[in-house]
């Protein structure tokens, strides 16, 4: 078991949890993740280490409640534990030593992205961060990321920082020039454009691949994604590929395998709360 | 325990009167319509009826077809007797995980393919009779209490813990030693929970022999890869002996066009969801495809439990595509049997060349070809060879893969001195020991992909194997016992011979006495003469 010690919400879906997990902590690198179940009957779900204190023995789990298996996981209180965290799985992301990084964080990839950028400052790297959301609310981690270099952060709302996406503001830096090396994670559309952005300039890219798993171990080979026309699985090749050679078309289709039914837990996850609320409502 | 007076000896020429008793079960009909298990074991009499079946032959050859060399003729006899209990003693002594292995192992090539009775009719259902005894002892874990050995003070770590590991385990234990169990996934098992359906073996049966390992003071740490959460070099620094058990657990695909699309899984990923995953059950967080019309590439005993399981999650239409013929589906015959009877269509001599899809990108058919077979090749097996022009369209919704498996590299790769041959299977000694000095390996990691039984094998003899370098002067000690008590045993068995052989000349004197007498007393009683 592995207990919850605190719970926060970043944004309206978002949620960090700082879970104890001391052999984790201890070992995990930038890129790693941990597959996740709540308890005796829930899912198996990946979830990137987004940051790790290995004197407290804990890492932070940055979840965005979408489906009913993260629901359940965000609902987690601080006190209570979560079944079974496997880990740091995945191979760690390859941080170049030298130059000038960029890190592009989209929504909730921006807690992907912490982690990498940690990694380049502990080495020395210089590093910009680029982080987006809809809108201000949606927009996470710019405090933590601040630590290892300057922050720009674009909403598509221009509620908060730049009013744009996050390629807008990526382009202006490709175009000043100085950019050896970009580090992108977010929405497959996001991380397509940014892919599609970097090539003509020539600048190495590498994203992280929210793939469909179960082991993440290699072992049942349903987190199989297109690199350069070779199939490769995202939990033991990756999850971080050369953005360059990425079929993300296919990558955004295998992500809808279960759509319809994950639509229908999260009906039913509702209907049942609904007499519940009722209740709550009457009283 | 009933009393073993009252129960007659049969003859051979009785035993031999007996015909095989087959195993009840579930009618196919209403077996397709959820999990529950297909086989419904023996009862009683039938296993009472079976055990006398057996010859209690001196040399017994089923022993030697055994991977794990467990006392067959020794347990069978006790059930024989009426004695369940002492029958479940001797079976445990031998095997850890008897109620697995009674329901499956390949006993037609193993145990029952050496039984003397199989020459000349059938042989002696020996996975039917382990199987009642094993779950005897399941159901009466309180009359099996548990021998406590004393601590050797060594600790041992074991790798996975499928049947290689958990047997395995479950040796070093008898010898006292401390064994760590490090299991990738949540639920101790491997292939027994996540691959293996529930219908052919229930999980909490598997759960039951984990338990019972528990209860001899193996220790098992979920949640643990190694490779990634320790390395193989720490293990070696926390512990005495490492035994790697971790199997073949990377799955092989066709390797032909659309094999992304969506609905089309390995039978490792569709298994796992639903068995380990439970998503067989409908209120389950682990979504899988319910495919309608479902084909499933291969002809092994994995490419069975795929296709029994797509008819039991509703496919009205559950295909096996094999390139080669029904003679030669490498899958045990009773699976096979048991698909046929549950309705599997076979498309046989058909090899898939592109799975077809939508613009969705869901899966909508396979094109195939026909296949006929050639040549053997140098598995023995006839080579299959297209027929030209011979393509077709199978449609379906949904492809399962399950052509096979191969290492996974994840432990391998982290450790460039363990050698490694040429496929990526670890290479060990005779004694089951790899390139570094107290790792140990057995199972599919070793050998590549093959039976529950034959990595218990290996978990035992790797036990054995850990057991002698952990302590080579008990080893040696235990050596020399044995011969001792082998040489006590040859000469028992040559005065046993010897008595024989003079107790048959006595009789044969004494009949040729007898013989003697009554010529003598015939001639005396002769009349003189034809004299009426």
């Amino acid at each position: 078991m592995y207990p919850v010690l605190a719970a926060t919400a970043l944004s309206p879906n978002v949620t960090r949890l700082v879970v104890e997990a001391p052999r984790i902590a201890q070992v995990r690198q930038p890129g790693q993740f941990v597959i996740v179940r709540r308890g005796p009957d829930a899912e198996r779900i990946p979830l990137t280490i987004a940051d790790a204190d290995a004197e407290a023995g804990t890492i932070t789990l940055v979840i965005q409640a979408v489906g009913k298996s993260t629901m359940d996981l965000v609902e987690v209180a601080p006190g209570d534990s979560i079944a079974d965290v496997v880990g740091p799985l995945g191979s760690p992301t390859e941080l170049l030593t030298t130059g000038h990084a960029v890190c592009v964080g989209g929504g909730v990839g921006t807690a992907v992205v912490h982690p990498i950028a940690q990694g380049l400052a502990a080495l020395g790297v210089p590093v910009t961060s680029v982080i987006g959301g809809r809108s201000r609310e949606w927009v996470i981690f710019e405090e933590e990321l601040r630590r290892y270099g300057p922050v720009l952060v674009c909403t598509d709302d221009g509620s908060y920082g730049r009013h744009g996406f996050v390629t807008d503001a990526l382009r202006d830096l490709l175009d000043e020039g100085g950019v050896d090396h970009v580090y992108a994670v977010g929405p497959v559309p996001m991380m397509k454009a940014v892919s599609a952005l970097t090539l003509p300039y020539k600048v190495p890219t590498l994203v992280s691949l929210n793939a469909i798993m179960v082991d993440g171990t290699g072992m049942c080979g349903g987190c199989r994604v297109s690199i350069g026309g070779v199939s490769k699985y995202a939990c033991v090749d990756g999850p971080e590929f050369d953005a360059h050679q990425v079929d993300f078309g296919l990558l955004a289709d295998r992500l809808t395998t279960y759509r319809d039914f994950e639509q229908a837990a999260v009906a039913r996850r509702t209907a049942c709360l609904l007499p519940a609320l009722a209740e709550a409502a009457a009283r | 325990m009933t009393d073993q007076a009252e129960r007659p000896t049969l003859t051979n020429r009785e035993k031999m009167a007996i015909e095989r008793n087959s195993m009840p079960e579930q009618a196919a009909q209403t077996r397709v319509l959820d999990f529950s298990e297909v086989n419904l074991g023996f009862t009683e009499l039938l296993a009472v009826s079976e055990a006398e079946r057996c010859l209690q032959c001196k040399n017994p050859t089923c022993i030697e077809g055994c991977p794990v060399r467990v006392n067959i003729p020794r347990f069978i006899d006790l059930v024989a007797r009426g004695d369940v209990h002492g029958a479940a003693e001797s079976l445990l002594d031998d095997n850890a995980l008897p109620c697995v292995t009674g329901r499956v192992c390949p006993q037609e090539t193993q145990c029952e393919g050496k039984c003397l009775r199989g020459k000349k009719g059938a042989p002696v259902a020996i996975g039917a009779l382990e199987r009642y005894v094993a779950d005897w002892a399941l159901t009466h874990r309180d009359q099996m209490p548990l021998t406590v050995h004393p601590p050797s003070g060594k600790r041992v770590a074991v790798v996975g813990s499928g049947p290689a590991g958990l047997t395995a385990a479950g040796e070093l234990a008898k010898s006292g030693h401390h064994v760590t169990i490090f299991e990738a996934f949540h639920a101790a098992g491997g292939v027994l929970i996540y691959g293996i359906p529930e219908f052919r073996l229930p999980k909490d049966i598997v759960q039951s022999e984990v338990d019972r390992l528990r209860d001899q003071g193996v220790e098992i740490q979920v949640d643990a890869v190694i490779g990634r959460t320790w390395t193989l070099h720490e293990l070696r620094e926390m512990y005495d002996a490492v035994f790697l058990a971790v199997g073949a657990g990377l799955p092989v695909f066709m390797n032909v066009p659309g094999e992304h699309l969506k609905g089309v899984y390995s039978a490792n990923e569709y298994l796992t969801r639903v068995n380990l995953m439970g998503a067989f059950r409908a209120d389950s967080d682990t979504p899988v495809l319910h495919g309608q019309r479902v084909a499933v590439v291969g002809g092994g005993n994995v490419a069975m439990d795929a296709v029994r399981t797509a008819r039991r999650m509703g496919a009205s239409e559950a295909i096996i595509v094999y390139r080669r013929g029904h003679d030669e589906l490498p899958a045990r015959r009773e699976e096979v049997h048991h698909a046929e009877q549950e309705g599997v269509r076979f498309e046989l001599q058909v090899a898939p060349t592109e799975v077809l899809g939508n613009d969705e990108r869901w899966v909508t058919g396979l094109r195939c070809v026909r296949m006929e077979l050639g040549e053997p090749d140098e598995s023995g097996r006839r080579r299959p060879v297209e027929v030209p022009g011979s393509e077709f369209i199978l449609p379906c919704d949904m492809v399962v893969v399950a052509i096979g498996t191969r290492s996974n590299p994840l432990l391998t790769a982290s450790e460039p001195d363990l050698a490694i041959n040429e496929w990526g299977y670890l290479i060990v000694d005779d004694s089951g020991m790899t390139s570094l000095p107290g790792v140990f390996a057995g199972g599919d990691i070793v050998r590549g992909a093959a039976t529950v039984i034959l990595a218990m094998g290996d978990g035992k003899r790797a036990a054995n194997a850990i057991a002698r370098y952990l302590d080579p002067e008990a080893a040696k000690a235990a050596d020399a016992a044995a011969a001792a008590e082998a040489a006590q045993a040859a000469e028992a068995a040559q005065a046993a011979r010897a008595a024989r052989v003079a107790e048959a000349v006595e009789a044969a004197k004494a009949a040729r006495a007898a013989k003697e007498a009554a010529a003598a007393v015939d001639a005396a009683s002769r009349p003189e003469g034809p004299t009426a």
